[in-house]
C-alpha cells in the first residue's frame, strides 16, 4: 500500500443500525474524495448491501458475531471491505436474481446490486473465516467520471458468470 | 436519513398509498409490510403506491415491494406503482421488476387501469 493510501476501519455491531452508520461513514469518504452525487449513492447502495450481507447471511444475525468495515482511499480509487464473522460463501452459488424464476423472490439482490453499483467486486475468505467482499470505485479523475457522477460507473449491472 | 411515512386515501375503489422517505432494512421495510397487511385485511385489494417522495429503496425494500405485489396478487388484487424517482425507476429496471409492476406516470390514467 503507497505512502499516499488514506485507511479508515471500525467494527461494526451485528445490528441494523450498523447499516446506516457504515454507509454514513463511506459517504463522508466519498464526498471527501470527489465523487459526484450519483457516484455517491452507488457507493452508499453497495455497501449498505454488503453490511446487509454480512448483518444477515454472513452473522444470522447473531449479536455476539461482529462486521468489519475497512475503506482504502488510494491515488485513484476507493476501496471498500466488509468482513463477516460467517462460514464465507462462493459467489458461484448465489442465483441469479435476473433469472425468471428468481424475479418474484423477496431477497437475493444484494450481490447483484453491489456488482452493479461498484467499478470492481469480489468476494474472498476472510481472515475470520467469514466472507470478505472487497469492492471499488475508480476516483472521478481517474475513471473520466464528471463531478456530477455522470461518468456512467455502474450504471450497467454486470451479469453474473 | 428520511424515516419512512406512508399514508392512504380513497380514490374510488382504488387505495392510494402515498409514502415519502426511505425503504430500506429497518424500520422503513417494516413500516410497508405493516401498511399493506393493514390494507388487506381491510378487504383492500386494489392498491396504487405512490412513490413520488420515496428517493431511496435497498434490496430489502425492494424485497417488500415484490412480498407486498404478491400478497395482494395471491389474493385475487391490483398493486401497481405510481410516480417513480429516478433512482428508484433505476434500481427496478436494473433488477427487472419493470417486467413485474405495471407503473404509471399519471394518477388518473393508474386508477382508470384497475379491473
Amino acid at each position: 500500500m503507497g505512502s499516499d493510501t488514506k485507511h479508515l476501519e471500525t467494527t461494526l455491531k451485528t445490528q441494523v443500525e450498523s447499516v446506516n452508520l457504515a454507509e454514513e461513514m463511506c459517504l463522508r469518504v466519498a464526498e471527501e474524495a470527489g465523487f459526484g452525487e450519483d457516484d455517491c449513492y452507488r457507493i452508499g447502495m453497495a455497501v449498505r448491501e454488503g453490511v446487509i450481507n454480512a448483518f444477515h447471511y454472513g452473522n444470522e444475525e447473531r449479536p455476539e458475531k461482529k462486521i468489519y468495515l475497512a475503506i482504502d482511499l488510494t491515488s485513484d480509487k476507493m476501496i471498500i471491505h466488509v468482513l463477516d464473522e460467517g462460514k464465507g460463501f462462493s459467489l458461484a452459488d448465489v442465483p441469479d436474481p435476473l433469472a425468471e424464476e428468481n424475479l418474484l423472490s423477496t431477497s437475493g439482490r444484494g450481490i447483484f446490486l453491489m456488482r452493479a453499483f461498484m467499478d470492481e467486486f469480489e468476494v474472498v475468505s476472510g481472515r475470520t473465516g467469514g466472507a470478505e467482499i472487497i469492492m471499488s470505485k475508480n476516483l472521478p479523475r481517474a475513471s473520466g467520471s464528471q463531478p456530477n457522477g455522470q461518468g456512467g460507473h455502474g450504471a450497467a449491472p454486470q451479469q453474473e458468470a | 436519513m428520511s424515516t419512512l411515512q406512508a399514508t392512504h386515501r380513497d380514490a374510488g375503489r382504488v387505495t392510494v398509498l402515498d409514502m415519502s422517505g426511505r425503504i430500506t432494512l429497518g424500520e422503513g421495510s417494516a413500516l410497508l409490510r405493516n401498511t399493506v397487511r393493514e390494507l388487506l385485511e381491510d378487504k383492500r385489494t386494489s392498491i396504487l403506491m405512490n412513490l413520488a417522495d420515496v428517493n431511496y429503496i435497498d434490496s430489502s425494500g425492494i424485497g417488500e415491494l415484490v412480498s407486498a405485489y404478491t400478497a395482494v396478487k395471491s389474493r385475487g388484487g391490483e398493486l401497481k406503482l405510481l410516480h417513480l424517482t429516478k433512482k428508484v425507476h433505476d434500481l427496478l429496471q436494473i433488477t427487472k421488476l419493470f417486467t413485474v409492476f405495471e407503473v404509471y406516470t399519471e394518477e388518473f390514467t393508474a386508477l382508470r387501469s384497475f379491473k
